[in-house]
């Protein structure tokens, strides 16, 4: 038997394991959940020691000397303190690095490419040569006031306000339910992936 | 009516399972072919990468995992089926650490096996770097910097297809497979607004909703949602992929839910009507 057709009856037996689940809790379940979390994690662990420690931080610095590389090497003991109650507060330098970097990149990427472009893409013109676009348009424009209008909560919603907060809802509504519809695609299409390989790959019913 | 609602109401989940298992697996074995059109996201996917010049280099993210395979590997395929044919050179990465295996998968069945493309001249798979936004801005300033080494453990100096390649001023393109965090949202934030290049997403289906707004406002040139953008794509490129093959079963799955919905809503409805 080759390597190939045992990794497809290894991953079939897997997937049936899981699917065993829908009749209710079971050994194979638990099996099958507690095997792809162990390798989950020792795969993760070997990949960063071996993808990114040793490329950008280990051999740089003591193969190749670059000794600037030394201050991130101190910074990433540092996180180990967290082991030691006595000098865990070291730890907090590191991360406070870490967070205020991620920080700075999410907030200038949120503000250029998210809040700017997006409030710009919804300035658009409520009269235009096509009526579909000028339809849509409208739809788009009328629907974002609406939604605006329902997050603002110094005003009691009630009256001709609380009506137009009501509408914002609905499109809220609307917006959730084409994310549900979304949602079931995507987890259909899954379930589609592991049938064919049952059905294809591993019994060869279909072609 | 009233008993056929009672008996909906209290129906064991166990028995939807069935149905919508042979709503999926019937459709498989015997095709259907029910007919669908292409959207223009998916058309627009399309033209950006046709627009590119014949061997140019263009940017291959696969930021995904094994988990949503079926969703995003038609798409990959075929994504690499199109560059590929216009011989566009093809510099893989990923930022989800199971990415690379799946895109060496890739790269090596289209590339190497169906084109007969040399590894490290037509394309390479620089592999997974840590650090999510982190990683892209540090791209924005040097790829060799903050890829030192590709998939391999070959130095990104020594590899052919790099040479003349330092930041995303390089390259004509980025397609992007995405199958949530870090994915194409950080993309257009982190590269696309910042250094003004061309990107188009492939991502699952639950994130579509959340990109499309990406697409209206031109920061996204074309978006592939879920197996059902992946069917479309597989159209324009004219290959039979999982994409297509698995629309007649998304389609038959999806009437099931409907009634199971419909059904469902109609005995809460009448029951409640009822005072039971």
């Amino acid at each position: 038997m080759s390597y190939e057709i045992l990794g497809v009856w290894v991953a079939a037996f897997f997937t049936l394991c899981i699917f065993s689940f829908l009749y209710r809790d079971n050994f194979f379940y638990k099996l099958a959940e507690h095997i792809f979390v162990g390798i989950s994690a020792g795969y993760g662990v070997a990949l960063q020691i071996e993808n990114v420690l040793k490329p950008n931080l280990l051999k740089p610095l003591f193969q190749e000397g670059k000794m600037i590389l030394i201050i991130p090497f101190i910074l990433s003991a540092l996180l180990f303190s967290r082991l030691y109650s006595k000098i865990s507060w070291l730890s907090r330098w590191a991360l406070a690095l870490l967070i205020g970097i991620f920080s700075g990149a999410a907030i200038i990427g949120f503000g250029s490419g998210d809040l700017v472009l997006q409030i710009n893409a919804n300035l658009l013109p409520l009269k235009t040569n096509s009526f579909l676009t000028t339809f849509n348009n409208f739809i788009l424009t009328f629907g974002l006031i609406t939604c605006l209008l329902y997050f603002f909560f110094s005003k009691e919603h009630k009256g001709g306000f609380g009506f137009i907060a009501r509408i914002g809802i609905y499109f809220l509504m609307i917006s959730f339910g084409a994310s549900f519809g979304y949602t079931v695609m995507s987890r259909m299409s899954l379930l589609i992936g592991r049938v064919y390989f049952i059905f294809g790959q591993w019994l060869g019913i279909i072609q | 009516m009233q008993k056929f609602f009672e008996f909906i109401s209290q129906l064991d989940r166990r028995i939807i399972f069935i149905f919508v298992a042979l709503a999926i697996i019937l459709p498989l074995i015997f095709p259907l072919n029910i007919k669908f059109t292409v959207t223009e996201p998916v058309r627009g996917f399309y033209d950006a990468i046709e627009k590119v010049p014949n061997g140019s280099k263009v940017l291959f993210a696969c930021d995904f995992e094994p988990g949503s395979l079926p969703e995003l590997y038609p798409m990959t395929y075929a994504a690499l089926e199109q560059m590929l044919k216009k011989d566009l050179k093809i510099i893989a990465l990923s930022l989800w650490p199971a990415g690379p295996p799946l895109a060496e998968k890739a790269l090596t069945d289209m590339a190497q096996n169906e084109f007969k493309k040399t590894y490290g001249v037509d394309y390479v798979n620089l592999g997974f770097k840590e650090g999510r936004e982190v990683v892209m801005v540090s791209m924005g300033s040097s790829i060799p910097n903050t890829f030192p080494q590709d998939y391999r453990g070959t130095k990104v100096s020594q590899i052919p297809i790099m040479q003349g390649v330092n930041n995303f001023k390089d390259v004509k393109l980025i397609v992007n497979i995405s199958a949530g965090y870090p994915g194409t949202k950080e993309w257009v934030q982190q590269v696309q607004a910042r250094y003004n290049i061309g990107l188009v997403s492939g991502c699952t289906a639950v994130s579509a909703p959340e990109y499309y707004p990406y697409y209206q406002s031109k920061q996204l040139l074309g978006l592939l949602g879920g197996m059902k953008g992946a069917a479309e794509y597989e159209i324009l490129v004219n290959r039979i992929g999982l994409g297509r093959r698995g629309m007649d079963a998304q389609s038959m799955a999806h009437v099931i839910i409907f009634l199971f919905i419909v059904l469902g809503n109609l005995a809460y409805l009448s029951l409640k009507k009822k005072g039971t």
